[in-house]
């Protein structure tokens, strides 16, 4: 489904803060693998998001998706692509324009938009059942602008129009951080419940080892823009912070030093 | 104690009266494009300082060289667009900040202008043309040829082809664009497109709004647009302080932009009625802008409590 070969991405390149994100990184993601991703601050979790979404160009490699090389597409052409739920709350919605409108648009990702209606009665319906399914009481309140909601609301509704016309790849990029533990917890597992549903394929960057080992089929590790643990299976199931911990120290010669990693546990 | 002299005085300012509602309505249109940049693009326009003379120009030579009004008043429009487009390709093709991108169109223009007209500027007569306004319309005409009638029927007309756009799925994605462009991106919106595409809608309705005010006062000139841009933020920021609270729908709030322009221009009239000197009226509108501009910042800083810091960050 996803193909990423040898990609890097340096910024800042000739001045002082010159920092390589991506250090010709790879991975291959199969039809529905659900994969965590961890690492500490600066190892290039959230870059290799952006470097599929196509925020910014990258240095080198390829990016493939489904069998389309997306390398040079603009982000906006590879948003028929991908869901994307950020980590700030604020980034994934339009807080001025109603919650209805805002699943309008979703609908519409990877449409030609023209001078048709923005939203139909009969979606409507369809954005009252899937609302409900949030159990957020947002099914009454269709037009309601966003920028009423709380972060936790708007985060739920984010990865509803993430989902809401199957991507064929989903991208989680802390999208729990922002939130307080008891609205972290429901948004993961709509989370989950969306990606077993509709089989995703998913990318999920997390700073919580706990939810990275309990959530998909697999997880890789990252340390200064590479991926140095690749796990999946039984394996994967079996882990422990500790076997993480520990896989950390061996593959990156650094102790795992990272006080909001082991605060997150 | 009302002498004869007040009575004349007030007389005076009464007869102004409606063509400053006049006025006032054609340059809501003005600033029914600056809000589109304003309030719904995020973006600081300035090319209107220019296209607004552009508009004005190019429907009067239009004419002087014999084509019919309406044929005048498209190819005004279409100017108009053309010089949103320039601005729109400066921001989003090379990268230039939209205020600047909005100056160096507005610099350019002046020389356009210029050139459209061959001179600084061209009168026309109302007498010899068929002109859709005039400050001759306003009063002892049929009712269909008043100015002030006629141009808010344009104002209505205009607010509902608006309404109707935004309303769209493009004219959504225009706004997804304007109010977070990065989600606009996430859910597939080229939003490069759509600023450009903005700016010439904006710009068209400015460059319109040129074209009846040349013809409302009977010449087009190559300064007619200094200062555009700050008459109509302030036609944006007084409309939204007397009508925010009680219109919410779109439609409503254009309505209020056009009226806040209205408002601008009966105020602008008293001032000149009270005999205060008019070459202080632009630093007059520069200060009531500024003032307005600042008010939501300083409320923000000084009048909130601090925000709950959400999260587990």
């Amino acid at each position: 489904m996803l193909e990423i070969k040898g990609i890097s991405k340096t910024f800042n390149v000739g001045t002082v803060n010159e920092k390589q994100a991506l250090d010709r990184l790879s991975l291959t993601l199969n039809d529905g693998d659900f994969c965590t991703v961890i690492g500490g601050n600066g190892a290039g979790k959230s870059t290799m998001l952006n470097a599929i979404a196509g925020v910014w160009p990258v240095d080198e490699g390829q990016i493939v998706i489904d069998g389309q090389d997306v390398t040079k597409l603009p982000e906006h052409k590879r948003a028929k692509f991908m869901g994307r739920v950020f980590q700030d709350p604020m980034n994934g919605t339009a807080a001025s324009m109603g919650i209805e409108e805002n699943l309008a648009l979703a609908l519409r990702r990877g449409g030609r938009r023209t001078l048709r209606p923005g939203i139909r009665n009969q979606e409507r319906k369809l954005y009252r059942d899937l609302l409900s399914r949030l159990g957020l009481g947002l099914e009454t309140r269709l037009t309601s602008k966003v920028g009423l909601l709380s972060g936790g609301q708007r985060q739920a509704l984010t990865l509803l129009m993430a989902t809401l016309e199957r991507p064929k790849l989903l991208l989680l990029d802390e999208h729990t951080a922002a939130l307080d533990p008891k609205t972290a917890r429901k948004v993961l597992d709509l989370t989950q419940e969306f990606v077993e549903e509709q089989n995703l394929t998913a990318l999920m960057v997390t700073h919580n080892m706990k939810d990275a080992i309990a959530m998909g089929n697999r997880l890789i590790m990252m340390h200064e823009g590479r991926i140095i643990y690749d796990v999946s299976g039984e394996t994967k199931k079996n882990l422990t912070v500790e076997d993480l911990l520990k896989k950390f120290g061996e593959a990156s010669g650094e102790e795992f030093a990272n006080d909001r990693m082991m605060l997150a546990n | 104690m009302l002498d004869m002299f007040t009575i004349a005085e007030l007389t005076k300012l009464f007869n102004a009266l409606p063509g400053a509602v006049a006025q006032g309505l054609i340059w809501g249109i003005m600033a029914i494009g600056v809000y589109i940049t304003y309030r719904v693009l995020d973006i600081a326009d300035l090319t209107v300082d220019g296209s607004l003379g552009t508009g004005g120009a190019v429907c009067i030579m239009l004419m002087l060289t014999g084509h019919n009004i309406w044929v005048s008043m498209l190819g005004a429009l279409l100017a108009g667009m053309l010089a949103g487009m320039v601005t729109g390709i400066l921001h989003t093709f090379m990268g230039i900040p939209a205020i600047l991108s909005g100056i160096l169109t507005q610099l350019g223009l002046y020389s356009v202008n210029l050139k459209v007209m061959g001179k600084a500027n061209q009168a026309i007569n109302v007498d010899k043309f068929n002109l859709l306004v005039s400050l001759r319309f306003i009063r002892g005409v049929p009712v269909y040829k008043n100015t002030i009638l006629l141009v808010a029927v344009i104002v209505v007309l205009l607010i509902a082809l608006l309404y109707w756009f935004f309303g769209t799925e493009l004219g959504c994605s225009l706004r997804a664009t304007g109010c977070n462009d990065r989600m606009a991106r996430a859910q597939g919106i080229n939003t490069g497109f759509n600023r450009v595409l903005g700016l010439m809608l904006s710009n068209s309705l400015v460059a319109f709004s040129g074209a009846l005010l040349s013809q409302y006062q009977g010449f087009a000139d190559v300064n007619m647009g200094r200062g555009a841009i700050v008459i109509g933020l302030a036609a944006v920021i007084i409309g939204e302080a007397i009508f925010g609270r009680i219109f919410h729908n779109f439609a409503l709030r254009l309505l209020s932009v056009a009226m806040g322009s209205i408002v601008y221009y009966l105020v602008y009239q008293i001032v000149i009625w009270r005999g205060i000197d008019t070459d202080l009226l632009k630093i007059l509108s520069a200060v009531v802008v500024a003032v307005f501009l600042a008010i939501p910042y300083w409320k923000s800083k000084y009048f909130t409590k601090p925000a709950k810091k959400g999260g587990s960050q």
